[in-house]
């Protein structure tokens, strides 16, 4: 059953390349922030996937539940950060791409390029 | 049973991101990333990790899209089709999912308790956190006591990240509120929204309390709460008009509580120091080290929250505002 134990990891391999693509092939800004979030949520499943134990639950020591296998805390410890500071940096991006629309009045990289290049 | 569904769900993901890609309508590619949000923040919960599916949900699915579509009412709403580029793209990451796809048949298998990631540190925090800190969600005790850290970094992150948004897009004091335009903006006119929002708005926030303060004993912290509230306000926005929300709670508030938060969790650090032990080692707190340990966590926990809280609501309104004046 390799497919069930690497299924995963392969997900994983598939969303980050379709955002690292997006982001160098795309001309659009918006785009390739969209495609830096996909990339950046790809890591996050990784780290998670990587956390989980078979048959484990949610690493919360609650002795009423009666649980005694717990999925790894460390990675959900990263990532949950992790995901508060991407909202931040991302949020930072889109108000640079709002002020780089205001100064040359496109978001498109071609347009923004060409203009430069004629000043 | 579970297998199959979370190998239906990590389908879906991928063929959402297809979509998110292929989308030229940049509305509709926004959009599409809020299900994407959504659908990873379910696979996170069949992960085990519900801190960082509450977390993935509020943020990711919430804020994150409410900020791309504030960004998108100032820009335009459709990419230009070009295609230059693409080739050398699609050769180079072929040749990087090789690799990948190669490495990926060494890697431990999923699930497996004897893979490296789960013997080395993992034990010890287990362990250590019944003895040392004494509360039930393990996440809560690494992130505020073991990691403090890498935990206070990152809350410094996402202030200097908010100050840099202000600084970009300016603060609203020298806008001119215009109550005409402001109030055809809102959702003011439409009663079945408005009603059902004003409902939800105190529970949501009543909500976000709780997942603050309950986060040593279930999923929940300051990185959570902090997110919730800001989504109620926000909802109280999109209801009621900016200058409304801006009454209630005052640009200037704001700019204070996100300061304030960071400066409350690297003050517990510095009082730990003063008190003669290290920096952010909170057993010097109290005559006993487990109490003590508990308190310091509480007390970061309140600044991440304020933090987050203060940013993110600083951030939507300096793109809400922008909105109004294009």
């Amino acid at each position: 059953m390799i497919v069930l134990e690497l299924f995963h990891y392969w997900v994983f391999s598939v969303l980050m390349l379709m955002g690292f693509y997006t982001v160098i092939a795309k001309h659009n800004y918006i785009k390739k922030l969209l495609g830096l979030s996909l990339f950046q949520s790809a890591v996050f499943l990784l780290f998670i996937g990587i956390g989980k134990v078979e048959g484990g639950t949610t690493p919360i020591l609650n002795t009423s539940i009666g649980a005694d296998v717990f999925s790894n805390p460390l990675p959900q410890v990263l990532i949950l950060t992790a995901i508060v500071v991407g909202i931040s940096t991302s949020a930072l991006g889109l108000a640079i791409v709002i002020r780089i629309k205001e100064a040359y009045g496109s978001i498109e990289e071609d347009d923004i390029q060409d203009e430069d290049s004629s000043a | 049973m579970i297998a199959v569904f979370s190998i239906f769900l990590l389908s879906l993901l991928v063929i959402t991101a297809g979509a998110v890609i292929r989308a030229s309508n940049l509305f509709v590619a926004v959009m599409l990333m809020g299900i994407f949000s959504l659908l990873i923040a379910v696979n996170f919960f069949l992960l085990d990790a519900a801190d960082v599916a509450l977390t993935e949900a509020a943020v990711g699915a919430g804020i994150s899209t409410v900020l791309f579509l504030g960004a998108l009412s100032v820009l335009d709403g459709t990419e230009k089709p070009r295609f230059s580029g693409r080739k050398t793209a699609l050769v180079s990451i072929l040749i990087a999912g090789l690799a990948m796809g190669y490495a990926t048949l060494y890697e431990p298998s999923f699930g497996d308790p004897s893979a490296p990631a789960h013997q080395h540190l993992t034990p010890w925090f287990m362990q250590t956190t019944a003895e040392q800190v004494d509360i039930p969600n393990v996440i809560t005790a690494i992130l505020g006591s073991f990691r403090g850290y890498d935990t206070l970094g990152e809350v410094f992150v996402v202030l200097v990240a908010g100050i840099g948004v202000l600084f970009l897009l300016g603060n609203q004091s020298g806008a001119q509120p215009n109550s005409a335009r402001a109030s055809s903006e809102s959702l003011k006119h439409y009663l079945i929204p408005r009603m059902v929002g004003r409902l939800l708005i105190p529970f949501i926030i009543l909500f976000g309390l709780y997942v603050q303060f309950h986060g040593e004993y279930g999923p929940g912290g300051g990185f959570q709460a902090g997110a919730l509230i800001a989504a109620g306000m926000i909802l109280y926005t999109l209801l009621e008009g900016q200058d409304r929300a801006l009454a209630v709670l005052t640009p200037k508030f704001l700019r204070v509580l996100m300061a304030s938060g960071a400066l409350l969790y690297a003050g517990v650090g510095v009082v730990g120091l003063l008190k003669g032990g290290y920096f952010l080692d909170y057993s010097v707190l109290a005559e006993n080290p487990v109490t003590a340990q508990q308190i310091g966590i509480i007390t970061i926990e309140l600044g991440v929250g304020m933090t987050v809280t203060g940013v993110l609501l600083s951030i939507f309104h300096a793109f809400a505002a922008r909105g109004k004046q294009a």
